[in-house]
């Protein structure tokens, strides 16, 4: 009974999260939450977090440049071998979804919500069409017998991009997760932090990408 | 206030659910605690019975490949999760919001998560242990890609652990930035927390870095990745480069809070006001800062060119110096102060010694002459230990006394403890000391077997870890026998805020906020003379 109690306790937790990055006691109906602090901390917070994203993939970056200068013909014939036009695609289509975030996080703030559901369901159509990108471009790599281990270039295009398309996926999910509860009519123009601190992370997604297409795409 | 703060945090719900789904900051900090202490117990069996197979040269108890198992065991996990998480997330749960006077931290309900991050790391590594890795707790390239162990899991563990690690570090920065209490700039902020928030930055820089470097292990061992592998070109020494930008901050995320810790205990017991408070509170800073550019150090001899080995070794002397002011500083607050001798008292004092030692055996490795014989020899294992168990463990000891009567709202049996005190401090240097002199003699570290010459250092160094843990026995049995079921609110007459409320602390820590008129250590004035 009581491991019930609490398996169903852990559960509820963890899907009805009083917000993604819970305002001081939320649901302690004693404590009185200054927004403006709430507002500025989770912002705060959120940029913390997005520095050690740059960091993780910083490690990705200091790796590159080591192995591109020391092999810098298999770099150049491994990015040859990218194909270009899906690449800028995806990135046409990342820059656009990060548009669309900034749309969103300015409409909720004028308490549009329709606009700041439909925006968050174009990003979210975004994200999916640049992992079906990213799925046919990985299948006709592999097709051809192109896979990790195939040389240093390779290792770094498919943990790069990899980690890349997983972030792509967390965002995704953040964003649905945020589309849904706007639709509960959780978010007003009083209450928009969350939208905007999951925008500031759909955006780190496209920064980073911008970087990564250039340098693995475009160096043949 | 409300009816609710009258009871307090550890009356205010029972069960396993009250404080499994607590966001309590002081609730998650004992939590935790008991946390570490399991994972702590475990990880000491396993170096008694590794100190017990060196009674004899050959094998004694065990045989080879069980003895690299319980080493990667007894490092990975007093690592990763009994001295990382350690202090900080402990008494930086327990303490912080009491210190700045504020009633949680900034985001409980994030404090939650990165517990059960935590607890689902700790699940993962666990399950690792179905066949235990056997590379050490460094995971080197190429042998951690090869061994048949598993090190994929214990590394997404520690993965997992990471990210546990870096929540609780942007939570306690927000915290420290936003939720201060009036009056309490950040020249007054107690140095523990200048110390926590040092930590903080550490954990949210550095983690990432050892994150994305097991990522690539995994990757190199799951989809074959060649970044780590020469077949494919790429450079084992990449790995330790990775992996050390991360592990030398790490010691710091390790000794840092402890030292904090010791600029709380030393004003408070010598009944002065802290020396150089400023220089502390900086020094904290500057040895993070300092701490993420001398990873290299790892390497002088894997092939290193002269030119970085001299840089390297420049800036690990560096890293002294803010060190060494820490130092001073506490000295000079004992002199002319009117010392007390408390059980937590003594394990300051004893870290400041035994700090010292481990920190000026530093500069021997630092140094690229002498460093050049002493590596990867028992010198290297004895310095580690000086720095994390004279250093931090002692600290985390000396937290847990002080902190007694305010975690528990308990009295201690003094005298027992200091008897515990005795047992662990004679214990340890007999324990580490002759690993000095083998590691001088050319005795190398991790080998399972040994040159019978070094049999008799081999057998003190074993005699010691029994005496600690006589010592460490002791200590709990003492922690479980509370001389008084009641605390006063300020025993020690200390300054700080979190002896300003009742021992334990009300569920919403302060009836109402405080506002701070002056600095935590302003000991010795006016009206302390007068009463
Ligand atoms: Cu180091």
């Amino acid at each position: 009974m009581g491991l019930l109690s609490g398996t169903s306790k852990f559960i509820k937790a963890l899907t009805y999260p009083s917000d993604m990055l819970p305002p001081i006691m939320a649901d302690d109906e004693h404590q009185h939450v200054d927004p403006e602090l709430e507002h500025a901390a989770s912002k705060f917070g959120m940029w913390l977090f997005l520095a050690t994203e740059v960091l993780l993939f910083g490690g990705l970056f200091a790796a590159y440049a080591i192995y591109r200068a020391k092999y810098p013909d298999m770099f150049q014939h491994g990015s040859s071998s990218l194909n270009v036009v899906l690449g800028s695609i995806n990135t046409i289509i990342l820059i656009f979804s990060s548009f669309t975030v900034v749309v969103a996080v300015k409409a909720i703030q004028e308490n549009k919500i329709k606009l700041v559901k439909l925006m968050l369901w174009i990003t979210i159509a975004c994200g999916a069409i640049f992992g079906i990108n990213k799925f046919f471009e990985y299948s006709y790599k592999i097709h051809h017998g192109i896979t990790p281990g195939t040389d240093i270039f390779y290792s770094l295009y498919y943990a790069a991009t990899g980690i890349h398309m997983l972030h792509v996926l967390i965002g995704m999910g953040l964003l649905s997760f945020l589309l849904y509860r706007t639709s509960k009519g959780y978010y007003s123009k009083d209450n928009f932090t969350a939208i905007e601190i999951g925008g500031l992370y759909w955006h780190l997604i496209d920064v980073i990408w911008i970087y990564l297409f250039p340098l693995l795409y475009l160096i043949g | 206030m409300s009816t609710d703060n009258e009871k307090n945090y550890l009356e205010n719900g029972k069960g396993f659910s009250s404080w499994f789904f607590t966001t309590d900051h002081k609730r998650l900090g004992v939590m935790y605690l008991c946390g570490i202490g399991t994972f702590f117990i475990i990880a000491a069996i396993a170096s008694v019975l590794l100190r017990a197979e060196h009674l004899s040269p050959g094998r004694t108890i065990v045989d080879a490949h069980t003895y690299n198992v319980l080493f990667t065991l007894h490092g990975s996990m007093m690592v990763f999760l009994f001295i990382v998480p350690g202090v900080a997330a402990t008494f930086g749960n327990f303490l912080i919001p009491l210190m700045i006077g504020a009633r949680d931290v900034i985001f409980p309900k994030l404090n939650l998560y990165s517990f059960w991050i935590y607890c689902l790391g700790a699940v993962i590594f666990l399950f690792a242990l179905a066949a235990p890795a056997d590379t050490g707790w460094t995971f080197y390239t190429p042998y951690s890609i090869e061994s048949g162990t598993n090190v994929i899991l214990i590394t997404l563990g520690i993965f997992v652990l990471g990210f546990s690690s870096i929540l609780t570090g942007i939570n306690f920065i927000v915290t420290i930035h936003k939720l201060r209490a009036p009056g309490m700039t950040w020249d007054r902020l107690p140095l523990f927390c200048w110390a926590a928030y040092s930590t903080s930055i550490l954990q949210v820089l550095a983690t990432p870095v050892v994150a994305i470097t097991l990522v690539l292990l995994i990757g190199e061992r799951y989809w074959g990745l060649g970044f780590f592998d020469p077949a494919k070109g790429g450079d084992p020494v990449l790995f330790q480069h990775f992996f050390w930008f991360y592990s030398h901050p790490a010691v710091y995320i390790m000794i840092l809070p402890a030292m904090g810790i010791i600029s709380e205990i030393i004003p408070v017991f010598s009944r002065k006001p802290i020396f150089g408070y400023k220089s502390i509170a900086y020094s904290s800073l500057a040895i993070a800062l300092i701490s993420f550019l001398v990873w290299g150090h790892h390497m002088f001899t894997s092939g290193q060119s002269k030119l970085i080995n001299i840089i390297f070794s420049a800036i690990t002397f560096a890293v002294a110096i803010p060190t060494a002011i820490k130092v001073f500083n506490w000295l000079w607050t004992m002199y002319k102060g009117s010392i007390e001798l408390s059980a937590a008292m003594l394990y300051a004092l004893a870290f400041i010694f035994l700090f010292t030692i481990g920190g000026l055996t530093g500069l021997h490795l630092g140094a690229l002459a002498s460093t050049i014989h002493l590596h990867d020899t028992y010198f290297v294992v004895a310095h580690m230990h000086y720095v994390m168990i004279g250093g931090t463990l002692f600290g985390l000891f000396a937290a847990l006394h002080f902190w007694y009567p305010k975690m528990w709202g308990k009295m201690f049996d003094e005298f027992r403890a200091k008897i515990a005190f005795v047992f662990i401090f004679i214990g340890f240097n007999v324990t580490f000391f002759p690993q000095f002199i083998m590691g001088t003699l050319g005795m190398p570290r991790r080998y399972y077997n040994y040159d019978p010459e070094f049999t008799i250092f081999h057998q003190i160094s074993t005699a010691g870890t029994w005496l600690m843990a006589l010592g460490f026995i002791f200590m709990l049995y003492n922690f479980f026998r509370p001389i008084s079921k009641t605390a006063e609110a300020n025993p020690y007459k200390s300054k700080s805020l979190e002896w300003s409320i009742p021992s334990p602390p009300p569920t919403l820590n302060f009836d109402e906020i405080p506002t701070v008129t002056e600095s935590t250590y302003a000991y010795g004035n006016k009206i302390e003379r007068e009463t």
